[in-house]
């Protein structure tokens, strides 16, 4: 069945060409169906061609992995040949791009039922839902492509759907320049991703994922590393990695939805899918594994700090997925690829949750965003204080639900890194101490304690459609670590299944007393968190005055520093450019004109007429001429 | 018209390039003899030669051999025998799309754009246009391409000063001795090329015979090279000889801005292939150091400058500036893929540059202003004309899967294996594009209407009409460019050879693996890929 990959990408697509013809004719709340049914009906063909893809046999060489495995390539059409360029729109069927797309149309499809609700008695509502499945047909394009190209096809696509859905309230200025910003920032990636497709072109050939696997153990080290280095921009950029996080949180602008599934759990890791696709080139460089790693480790912490002193609901998560992400690059650069993207998948099931719950609550508060104006709402909305519970407890890390899994393996993964292990994972510790923290503050602030909000305000709980993905991804979220449970081999389902596509398996060599110290350690920073959590936020036996430093509430004046620059010397220094434009480079050429003119002028008195004048200049040049020959037969 | 087209796709000898360029010039003719008393026929019967003229091209197009990579529908004609001056008009992979695109731009906008008085000369000049601008694209002799070359300056200059807004005369004067100071550089050098160059049997203005002949020596063949670069790099333009265009654009008449993006400016990139690749290859690679420079100086300049702006027409050719320095530097990278990559940008920029002007002369009528401050949250207002604005904005870009992409991607990734330091340069170019056009596109569209801003008309049924082949182009040839690529790349590939064989260059081999992929590893067997 693997032949109708095709399908996958087109419902979508197909679902956005209805609503750009019909898509106001349809209205409310036709036109939202019209986009769910489009995206689960991707997923019922992921689902039939993840089936297709078990059904295949294994062969020994080829694929990704560049070492065989299942896979299968349905080349759609040649789409720019050229010389000895050979790009194809083609998909690429192996169970990376499987497993990542099976998560991005499942959680896709719950956030299209969950807009259907939440988008309700918006004057653009069909035009939410022919952006998302715009989003969703470009983000299957990014995880299916056969090559690099297509692979930016939808890299691109996704970035500029984001662009579109986080100004989609675009009257408002805030909306409008949190768009662009998102953009231009993921550009500065955008280069890293295109020089990099260009180096690997010129050194190997081809710019196929199998054509690359096969060819990268041959590359020189300081070409992978450099090819390593220009991905990590790329994916730092799409990502939110620092220093280019700086649009993730602004993109909050957008409607939650959006940020759920845009900004939380599918195009943000994006960056992860292509650093894992690119395996074999990143295993060729190990100076750039470990850059990966210190980013990764860097971000994680840096984010969970400043996630620690927000007070807009949704900011909180903002950083927190920042921090998160964090995670998966620390996991990369520590060659534990699958734990990578673990984490991406229990990542999708809980921050989408703990976003379309915090939606819930915006949505039941009348777009009441700050924290400080919410509290004790679990009465009023039972559902979604119960889901956003669970969703609490997994990012936490406590076992068993599924965030406690993916974490620990990442932090197994960091304290065996070879050169800075030791170091690594006391960030990630320390990180995981600071999630459990705040989120439990978030989970203190908005649904237990006093209430804060006015009693106009009328909090209810959301209707079916947007609650029944709340309890749907609860379960995910709470079970979803069972696709890759340690300690027996058998239960490793996702290392598994995602080995062929890896170049060099990871493979920890912690014995068993270590695994578990470890993970008790962490399950400890993950209860010593939340006890202090309780402590300070519903127990107030800690003052809170002093556990929102404005340094961490301003994210260190980062974002606010790079802003002052490109609004201040930076766009001096293109009004500079603009005015030297103006001013001396066309000034030359006026000058020039004006230079002719003036001689013109100046010599416009010898066309006089008159004959003598022109006698008296002939006779004056005879003179000269004689008087020249004269000189030089004398010299 | 369909009778006519399929006469002329039966008749394998019919002169299709001769039609392509008598056919607008007759109709020229014709509109300018109309009676006074009639000038409402102007523009229907215009806009019907010009449309025979792109279905002659569509026509051309279809019958356009995609295989053979030399010069095809060929037509010699004896014209000054003297001086060895012919007429002779071909076309091969690389000028076939700059003539389909001039062919159908100029009909498109003659029934789209209203020029608002004096219909009867706007449209005869509007054709002359058409009509010089194909033949400098098709002429295959060089004094033949000099005639041209200046035939379309004059109907330009005058649509410039007759039809457009407050500062057209300085600007329309600026055009015209700006490019005429190249052409004079043009004219010493085309004479210089064929006097001395000519083969042993006569003189002879023959392109293909002076390409192939080589008679010149290396440092005359460089002293004409560089009239000859001077005078195509003014129309470009490249920076710093630049400043014409933002005026000329920006004073023009809308349609004059059009074709001007569309067409005239790729007579200077066309000029730099046919005329400097082919005619000079040594030169070419002597002086390349230089000319890459300066497209990617043109690259960053033009963008930066464009952000700047105030005006929005101002700010779309600065972006042209940009946009036309990627081909620059494609030309001079000497690989298959920059240069094919050259052409499909020469016409992709025409189609979204082109679309551009188009768009912001639809808000000009609506509002009579095209300063970005005076504009604001036109979205609200124009959701329709947003949408296509956003269409175009991304296609000039570089979105993939729209048209700007393509042109854009096969430069650098084909400048990069000979021009790596200066291609990384130009691809910041691209984070500069996004900034640029997306923060004046945040400007005008985003953000609260103001009272002017909310009565501002969406887009009419007759604009659609206009818009939507330059809409279906930008997607179509984004996601399906192979048919253009197809007939570009032996063309391209022939004139590498050339120009490879007449200078030191070596073209590298792209494209062949260093190391060798599995036998199975490649995307071909759909059947059983396992």
């Amino acid at each position: 069945m693997v032949e109708f990959v095709w399908l996958i990408p087109a419902l979508p697509l197909a679902g956005f060409a209805v609503l750009l013809l019909a898509g106001p004719r349809l209205g409310e709340p036709r036109a939202g169906w019209l986009a769910t049914a489009a995206s689960a009906g991707s997923f019922l063909f992921t689902l039939v061609t993840f089936g297709g893809l078990l059904g295949l046999e294994s062969v020994d060489a080829g694929g990704a992995g560049g070492h065989g495995g299942r896979w299968f390539v349905s080349t759609l059409f040649e789409w720019m040949p050229i010389g000895g360029l050979e790009v194809d729109a083609a998909l690429l069927v192996d169970p990376l791009s499987m497993t990542m797309a099976l998560f991005v149309t499942g959680v896709g499809t719950l956030i299209h039922l969950y807009s259907v609700g939440y988008m309700h008695g918006d004057p653009k509502y069909s035009k939410f839902f022919l952006y998302l499945n715009l989003f969703l047909f470009s983000m299957l394009m990014l995880v299916l492509g056969n090559n690099l190209v297509v692979t930016f096809l939808g890299w691109e696509g996704v970035g500029t759907c984001s662009y579109l859905l986080i100004s989609f309230w675009h009257e408002r200025p805030t909306a409008a320049t949190a768009g662009k910003k998102a953009f231009v920032t993921n550009r500065i990636g955008d280069f890293g991703f295109m020089i990099a497709t260009f180096l690997l072109w010129t050194t190997l050939g081809t710019v196929s994922y199998a054509g690359l696997a096969a060819g990268a153990p041959a590359l020189a080290t300081g070409t992978a590393t450099a090819v390593s280095l220009l991905l990590l921009l790329a994916a730092a950029g799409k990502s939110a990695q620092l220093p280019l996080y700086v649009w993730l949180p602004d993109a909050m602008e957008g409607p939650t939805p959006v940020s759920a599934m845009v900004h939380a759990a599918t195009m943000v890791t994006a960056g992860v899918y292509l650093l894992v696709r690119l395996n074999p080139v990143l295993d060729a460089s190990e100076g750039a594994l470990l850059v990966i790693a210190i980013v990764g480790a860097a971000t994680a912490l840096f984010a969970a700090l400043a996630a620690v002193a927000q007070h807009d609901i949704k900011k909180v998560l903002a950083y927190s997925t920042v921090s998160q992400l964090g995670y998966m690059f620390l996991a990369i650069g520590s060659g534990a690829y699958v734990a990578a993207i673990f984490h991406v998948i229990t990542h999708a099931f809980f921050k989408g949750l703990l976003f379309l719950g915090a939606g819930s609550v915006i949505h039941g508060l009348g777009d009441e965003q700050d924290m400080r104006r919410m509290g004790a709402l679990r009465a009023v909305m039972p559902v979604t204080a119960v889901t956003f519970i669970v969703g609490w407890l997994a990012i936490a890390g406590v076992p068993p639900l599924s965030g406690f899994w993916s974490k620990d393996e990442i932090l197994l993964a960091a304290w065996e890194q070879p050169d800075i292990g030791r170091l690594l994972w006391i960030v990630g510790l320390v990180t995981a101490l600071l999630t459990a923290y705040y989120m439990s503050r978030q989970t203190f602030l908005v649904f237990f304690g006093g209430q804060r909000w006015d009693d106009s305000a009328h909090p209810h709980e959301s209707p079916a459609t947007m609650t029944l993905p709340l309890v749907v991804l609860a379960g995910a979220a709470a079970i979803g670590g069972v696709m890759n449970l340690p300690l027996v081999a058998d239960w490793l389902v996702l290392e598994h299944f995602l080995e062929p596509v890896l170049a060099h398996p990871h493979h920890f060599t912690s014995g068993t007393g270590t695994k578990l110290g470890l993970a008790l350690l962490a399950v400890v920073a993950a209860l010593g968190g939340i006890a202090f959590a309780i402590l300070a936020w519903l127990k107030a036996r800690i003052p809170t005055d002093k556990l929102e430093p404005a340094l961490l509430e301003n994210v260190f004046y980062f974002d606010s520093t790079v802003s002052n620059f490109v609004g201040g010397p930076g766009t001096k220094a293109f009004e500079a450019a603009a005015t030297a434009d103006r001013r001396f480079v066309d000034g030359a050429v006026n000058g020039v004109a004006r230079l002719v003119r003036m001689l013109g002028e100046a010599v416009r008195p010898l066309q006089s007429g008159y004959l003598r004048h022109y006698a008296s200049g002939v006779a004056v040049g005879a003179i000269i001429l004689v008087v020249w020959l004269a000189l030089r037969g004398v010299s | 018209m369909g009778a006519l087209l399929a006469a002329s796709a039966s008749a394998s000898d019919f002169p299709l390039l001769n039609a392509l360029i008598f056919v607008p010039a007759v109709g020229a003719l014709i509109v300018a003899l109309l009676p006074r008393s009639r000038p409402d026929l102007a523009r229907p019967l215009g806009t019907l030669f010009a449309a025979i003229g792109g279905a002659l091209a569509l026509a051309l197009a279809w019958q356009f051999d995609a295989a053979d990579a030399g010069f095809q529908f060929v037509s010699q004609q004896s014209w000054i025998p003297a001086l060895g001056i012919s007429w002779h008009v071909g076309v091969d992979g690389i000028s076939l799309w700059l003539v389909v695109l001039t062919s159908l731009v100029v009909p498109i906008v003659l029934a789209g754009v209203d020029p608002h008085h004096d219909p009867k000369p706007y449209t005869a000049w509007m054709l002359l246009l058409q009509a010089g601008s194909v033949g400098a694209f098709v002429a295959l002799d060089l004094f033949l391409f000099f005639v041209m070359f200046e035939v379309v300056l004059v109907p330009m200059y005058l649509l410039i000063a007759g039809w457009g807004y407050e500062g057209r005369r300085y600007a329309a004067t600026k055009f015209f001795i700006y490019t005429m100071a190249g052409s004079a550089l043009l004219l010493v050098a085309i004479v210089a090329t064929a006097v001395l160059g000519s083969p042993d049997s006569g003189i002879t203005f023959d392109l293909v015979t002076l390409a192939e002949e080589q008679g010149l020596a290396t440092n005359t063949a460089r002293l004409c090279f560089v009239a000859f670069a001077i005078a195509f790099l003014v129309k470009v333009p490249v920076v710093p000889l630049h400043t014409w265009l933002p005026d000329a654009h920006t004073e023009a008449p809308t349609a004059g801005s059009v074709v001007l993006a569309a067409v005239l400016l790729k007579l200077g990139t066309y000029g730099l292939l046919r005329f400097g690749l082919y005619l000079f290859p040594e030169a070419s690679d002597w002086a390349a150091p230089v000319l890459v420079t300066v497209g990617v100086v043109g690259v960053i300049w033009g963008a930066i400058t464009a952000a700047m702006q105030r005006d929005l027409k101002r700010l779309v050719a600065y972006s042209s500036v940009a946009h036309m320095g990627f081909i620059v530097l494609g030309i001079f990278a000497f690989t298959a893929q920059a240069v094919g990559g050259s052409v499909i940008q020469m016409v992709n920029h025409g189609i979204s540059t082109g679309a551009l002007f188009l768009l912001v002369g639809m808000l000009y009528e609506r509002r009579h202003t095209r300063q970005i401050d005076e504009l604001a949250g036109i979205q609200s207002a124009a959701p329709v004309y947003a949408g296509v604005f956003t269409l175009i904005m991304l296609s000039s870009v570089g979105v993939p899967g729209l048209n700007g992409f393509v042109g854009e991607f096969l430069i650098l990734i084909g400048s990069f294996e000979t021009r790596r330091w200066w291609t990384v340069i130009a691809a910041t170019g691209v984070i500069l594009a996004a900034l640029y056009l997306l923060w004046a596109y945040q400007r005008v569209f985003h953000g609260p209407p103001a009272a002017a801003d909310r009565q501002t008309a969406d887009l009419r049924r007759g604009e659609l009409l206009t818009l939507a082949p330059f809409v279906i182009a930008v997607v179509a040839l984004g996601v399906y460019p192979k048919p253009l690529l197809d007939a570009v790349e032996p063309a391209a590939n022939e004139l590498l050879e050339h120009f490879e064989e007449h200078s030191g260059f070596e073209v590298p081999e792209l494209g062949d693996p260093v190391v060798v992929d599995h036998g199975d590893s490649s995307g071909e067997h759909d059947e059983d890929g396992h």
